[in-house]
């Protein structure tokens, strides 16, 4: 062992007296942290290879493990900290590009903790949501901007494509090959159940999943994997990615090591080779070029799917959906720079894009000024979090939010940060057999229903709170939001007044 | 064989027709409506006149033959089938294509076959009887891209390079042939450049034969001509980039 410039990050506390021999931590963690030496009847761990994701701890039976932070560290430093200097380390030692996991860490500011909502008090009175019916239906895709009647008199009721949503939430992209098969399945089953929709990513939709089609959003990017006439088919949408909010700017490798035979089938690629998605789509150069792969989908689709362009949440966000407003696209899905990923450049998902409540509501004024907001719908994600954070979202011009993180948390995710391993203990960011059969689809569905169900009621109460009946009165509603510790500039982008105001 | 005549038609209303004829049909007039074709199946169709962008794309199974040129983006994310054109096409054909052929009597613009990809059964192949721009098979990953830099006489003469710049960027997977030698030609470095071997040959034999016989071509002479042959190293080729954070 060569010289190790570092102490590991965590150390592993085992209480002895608990601990039985079991030896199940040694069974539990794929990253081989603990062994039993049988001669002497003790458990040793070599902390260096642990990643924190908790998997002994909760399974340990005699909760004779606890995983902490170690508090061997270099000396203080506030500009030169721990990370910035283990970072130097490893790229000295490697010269490799830092690759990261799941959404950005740092401590930018989370503009949903600086936003609160409003409540009805004597007039315009609160509603029971226990008494009275609430409305979180959401229908997604381009709105008449007029009524129209034939020559009868008769109104015309043809609309454009959409997708029915029982509420304003959507599972969103994470592709077969980054997540496992039972993440998937977990995925499809719980958006069917709760008449919602889940992604596909851009991984293919595997043989098993065409029957959950109809809450399914297929997926289309620049590496086109899995991508044929009957995938497009079978989904209740088709969405062109052109962008990720964790990694602006960039495409996506799979490496070959995750391409085993059934991914190689759902991607329709040789297996072991790097699934390569290119950064830009080399076909796309333009807003009429985005038109015409958005209308190539549609003749392709006979116009019976609507077609939602996702892209990151960047600087010229605003002027970027006006363009693709007029691509034809019926959707729009705004992905903030705090959005999740299986592996991106750490330079890259920390330091690029910008958050998704200043891009949403920067956005939504655009295309309200521009006339063209009932063209498309909007999709708010990026590290939506919670109920309030939804409410707050459509308040401020969503139609729906995508959620991920929350997703996996549900399934047993504990934000270890490395699913660029591929050795996910919990069985969510791994195609190795024995991890995947960890997670249970069955648990797995049932815990996701628990989650978005418990959010459908908790925000009926917001709703119910300020007065509101359907969400479709909440979207763009800003007077029902109001900032708290935010300058003038960020309230203006936000278009919300002061509290207090 | 049905006939549609597609004279003041617009794309969405000719698209319309040709899905309602539910035969092998022959447009005539045909003058840059885009997305002909796309995702077709079973019928076959022939093309008098220039089709627009995104000709055949997601096709799955139907053969499409243009008698003139065509413009950009023919055979994007083609799954099966075959397009022949009888003239020149535009940038970006065949970008993603997994499977069916596709064969172009003349010229390709850029960013032709970019991600091209093969798998199990299915091998994508695309033969270009003249020159390539530039961004041939970038990012590669599969089939068969061959380029034979034919019918240069007179003052279409050129002493430049068959492709142009910056072919097999990327490219991880598949083989690109060009019918010349690579003078003048600057590969990447994780790609190898050598002669074709007579296993190389073998292997797009029937596909030259097909080609030749589309376009009426000497198979002979084409056959037996000097090849040069680009693979990948290495089919992983971001392995080594990353350290994990």
């Amino acid at each position: 062992m060569g010289v190790q410039w570092v102490y590991p990050e965590f150390e592993v506390i085992r209480n002895d007296t608990r601990c039985t021999r079991c030896q199940v931590c040694v069974r539990q963690c794929a990253n081989e942290v603990h062994r039993y030496e049988k001669e002497f009847n003790i458990m040793l761990s070599d902390e260096s290879r642990c990643v924190n994701c908790q998997r002994c701890v909760s399974l340990c039976p005699t909760r004779a493990l606890k995983i902490v932070k170690s508090n061997c560290e270099l000396r203080e430093n506030a500009n030169w900290n721990q990370d910035t200097v283990r970072e130097i380390y490893r790229q000295a030692e490697s010269g490799g590009v830092l690759l990261s996991s799941m959404g950005n860490p740092k401590p930018y500011p989370v503009y949903w903790d600086k936003i609160l909502i409003n409540a009805s008090q004597v007039t315009n009175p609160s509603i029971d949501p226990l008494r009275e019916p609430m409305e979180t239906k959401v229908f997604l895709g381009k709105k008449p901007s007029r009524l129209e009647r034939d020559e009868n008199g008769r109104l015309k009721c043809e609309l454009a494509p959409r997708i029915e949503l029982s509420m304003p939430v959507m599972f969103s992209a994470m592709s077969y090959g980054s997540i496992s098969y039972n993440a998937h399945l977990s995925l499809a089953r719980a958006a069917s159940e709760l008449g919602i929709c889940y992604n596909t990513g851009e991984g293919g939709l595997h043989q098993d999943f065409y029957p959950y089609g109809a809450n399914t959003i297929v997926q289309v990017a620049s590496g086109r994997f899995g991508v044929h006439k009957n995938y497009l088919e079978a989904g209740a949408a088709i969405e062109i990615k052109m962008g990720q909010g964790a990694k602006p700017g960039i495409g996506g490798h799979l490496p070959g090591t995750k391409v085993g035979p059934d991914v190689s089938r759902t991607r329709m690629i040789p297996e072991g080779s790097d699934a390569i998605s290119p950064a830009p789509h080399h076909d796309i150069y333009s807003i009429e070029d985005l038109r015409q792969l958005v209308y190539s989908l549609k003749e392709a689709t006979e116009y019976r799917k609507p077609v939602i362009v996702k892209v990151a949440a960047v600087h010229n966000i605003a002027a970027i959906a006006s363009g693709i407003a007029r691509s034809g696209a019926d959707i729009i899905a705004i992905d903030g720079f705090r959005g999740g990923t299986g592996a991106a450049p750490t330079r890259i998902r920390d330091s690029v894009g910008i958050p998704i409540e200043l891009a949403l509501a920067a956005v939504d004024q655009r295309l309200r000024d521009e006339g063209i907001r009932n063209h498309v719908s909007l999709i708010a994600g990026g590290s939506i979090r919670s109920s309030s954070d939804i409410v707050k979202a459509i308040a401020l011009g969503a139609d729906a939010c995508y959620i991920a993180t929350a997703a996996v948390l549900a399934l047993g995710c504990h934000l270890c940060r490395t699913c660029q391993s591929g050795k996910c203990n919990w069985g969510i960011a791994t195609q190795r057999s024995d991890l995947v059969k960890r997670l249970n689809p069955d648990t797995g569905a049932r815990r996701l229903v628990n989650l978005i169900t418990a959010w459908n009621r908790e925000i009926k109460e917001l709703m119910g709170g300020m007065g509101i009946h359907s969400i479709e009165a909440l979207r763009g509603n800003r007077l029902m939001l109001r900032g708290i510790g935010l300058n003038s500039r960020e309230l203006s982008v936000l278009g919300i007044a002061h509290a207090g105001e | 064989m049905k006939y549609l005549d597609a004279l003041d038609m617009d794309y969405i209303k000719l698209n319309d027709a040709i899905r309602a004829c539910h035969d092998n049909i022959s447009v005539t007039n045909c003058l840059g409506q885009r997305f002909i074709g796309a995702g077709a199946r079973e019928y076959d169709i022939q093309i008098h006149g220039v089709p627009g962008n995104a000709l055949g794309a997601y096709l799955d199974g139907a053969n499409i033959e243009v008698f003139d040129n065509a413009q950009d983006a023919v055979g994007d994310t083609m799954n099966a089938g075959k397009i022949v054109i009888h003239g020149n096409v535009g940038d970006t054909a065949g970008y993603a294509m997994r499977g069916g052929e596709i064969y172009v009597r003349g010229n390709a613009g850029y960013r032709t076959g970019v991600h091209m990809k093969a798998y199990q059964d299915k091998l994508p192949v695309f033969i270009i009887g003249g020159r390539a721009g530039s961004f041939l098979g970038e990012y590669q990953a599969g089939g068969i891209i061959i380029v034979l830099g034919l019918e240069e006489t007179g003052e279409n003469k050129s002493d430049k390079p068959i492709v142009g710049d910056f072919s097999c960027t990327g490219m991880h997977g598949g083989k690109l042939y060009l019918r010349s030698d690579r003078a003048g030609i600057l590969f990447p470095e994780q790609v190898t450049a050598r002669p074709a071997s007579q296993e190389d040959m073998t292997e797009i034999e029937k596909y030259l034969r097909e080609f030749c016989a589309a376009f009426d071509f000497d198979f002979d002479m084409i056959y037996h001509s000097f090849y040069t042959v680009v693979t990948p190293d290495n089919k992983n080729p971001y392995q080594q980039m990353y350290v994990a954070n």
